[in-house]
């Protein structure tokens, strides 16, 4: 028997001003899946990520998280859902462990469950020893590791990730996609990406998306299929581009 | 949520060098006015004595105080209200909020209460000093209560103004420079005659300020704050959709 469905997006589009920046994308995510979400700079990635966390509105389709419609339910949606956008939203000012519990109250965590939420979500992310630091004193590594902590403290359902490891080096890379491949055990993990290695390390399957349509939504044994995963993708980017001339 | 948001956002207004500043200096300037005009009553006083219907120390003093402090609410309130959403757009924390599960009324009301929270505590300083006057004369308290409520409901209309410039700006300092413009506009339709001296929120404070309390003009003020909260929601609702 499949494993519930725990994310799904139905025929998505998104205007920017006249430019269609996402059209007609669908994705189904399940759980204990890690959904790599693949294209070039201004494929419609973040667009994308930004409409399934709720952020923006479709201005057509639907998005559903844990069977709740974005669009109708956004309270009871967005509580199963942690989000770490592109850029970490985190206030510098602030200490580690105010950071953290902000956001868990913010995503309706009771007042009992915040001490052992915090404790956790600390030793999975690494920062059992940073929390009465400040924010804006810690390195571009640890400020990303308190960012995928804020998203998953609440014990989302579903973990949404934009370009979680870009700017950090080798250890820190590492670290993170370890963090990234246990979090894909206990909940559904979206990774947002360029790097296909990354894809391949830490991906169950893949969306690929060129110019705001999905050319690809399948399995990475289905995109290596006939070569290893780069030379499909680029294959693929290929055949998209042909087929648009 | 609503309380969440708001004492986070208490929390860095605290958290800013420059709201301490903004406050001392507001203190200092309360202060000094206290005493320079609890200094020209006590002089005057003995004429004061001998007239027949003279003036209390409470409307002489107090009163002219809050009178002040209106004016520097108005300048600084947009000093404060910039910050709410312009700022964390600018440093990308704005998507925390837009992604947990607060309603954009729930954030605007978040915000306000913040700030609000923030401005009465500005309030209340400068009542404790009004009230000072107890330890020398029979204070008038019904006046110096009418003074409470116009500042409080001056302040939250200052806040409601600031925060929907704020949500639609995207530099703090345009939202800062928009809302002062606005706010200055509407103090000056005081001037003005007729209808448009109806729309001054100064207007409506000045009966306060004189111990006058009118159903009108709280409801002057509940409108003006359900104004442009509403404006915000609806301008972040708007943003979200994308329409």
């Amino acid at each position: 028997m499949p494993a519930p469905t725990t994310l799904s997006a139905r025929n998505l589009v998104r205007f920017h001003g006249k430019r269609r920046v996402v059209d007609d994308v669908s994705l189904e995510l399940r759980r204990g899946e890690v959904l790599g979400l693949l294209g070039h700079n201004g494929a419609g990635k973040s667009t994308t990520l930004m409409m399934l966390s709720g952020a923006l509105q479709p201005n057509s389709g639907s998005v559903a998280v844990c069977d709740f419609d974005l669009a109708r339910r956004a309270d009871l949606g967005k509580a199963c859902l942690g989000f770490l956008p592109e850029h970490p939203p985190l206030y510098r000012d602030m200490r580690v462990d105010d950071q953290l519990l902000f956001a868990a109250r913010l995503h309706k965590v009771s007042k009992a469950q915040l001490p052992e939420y915090l404790e956790l979500t600390k030793r999975r992310c690494g920062l059992l020893d940073w929390g009465p630091r400040l924010i804006g004193e810690l390195s571009k590594g640890y400020q990303q590791r308190v960012g995928i902590a804020q998203a998953i403290i609440h014990q989302p359902a579903v973990v949404i990730l934009d370009e979680p490891t870009v700017g950090l080096d080798p250890a820190q890379i590492r670290d993170i996609r370890t963090l990234i491949s246990e979090l894909g055990d206990s909940s559904s993990v979206i990774l947002s990406t360029h790097l296909l290695h990354e894809v391949e390390q830490v991906c169950d399957r893949a969306v690929i998306l060129r110019e705001g349509r999905s050319i690809f939504n399948g399995t990475l044994d289905e995109l290596r299929a006939h070569s290893d995963i780069e030379s499909s993708f680029l294959r693929l980017n290929a055949d998209a581009e042909s087929e648009h001339a | 949520m609503i309380r969440t948001l708001a004492r986070k956002d208490l929390h860095t207004l605290f958290s800013a060098p420059s709201t301490w500043m903004m406050l001392a200096l507001l203190q200092f300037i309360l202060g000094w006015f206290f005493l320079a005009r609890l200094d020209d009553y006590l002089q005057v006083q003995t004429q004061l004595a001998q007239m027949d219907d003279a003036p209390g120390a409470t409307i002489s003093i107090a009163a002219p105080l809050a009178n002040l402090l209106a004016l520097l609410l108005l300048m600084l309130t947009p000093l404060f209200s910039m910050r709410l959403i312009a700022e964390e757009r600018r440093n990308q924390t704005w998507l925390l909020l837009a992604t947990s599960p607060l309603s954009s009324a729930q954030i605007v009301l978040g915000k306000f209460s913040g700030l609000l929270a923030l401005l009465s505590l500005v309030i209340l300083a400068a009542v404790a000093m009004m009230a000072l006057l107890a330890l020398g004369t029979r204070a008038d308290i019904g006046l110096i209560l009418c003074n409470l409520l116009g500042l409080w409901l001056l302040a939250a209309a200052y806040a409601a103004l600031g925060l929907y410039f704020s949500a639609v700006s995207r530099q703090p300092v345009v939202a800062a420079f928009t809302a002062l413009a606005v706010s200055v506009t509407l103090w000056l339709l005081d001037m003005a005659g007729g209808l448009l001296r109806a729309l001054s929120p100064n207007t409506h404070f000045q009966n306060l300020n004189s111990g006058l309390l009118s159903s009108a003009d709280i409801a002057y003020f509940v409108l003006f704050c359900t104004f442009f909260l509403m404006l915000t929601i609806h301008h972040l609702r708007r943003e979200r959709g994308g329409h």
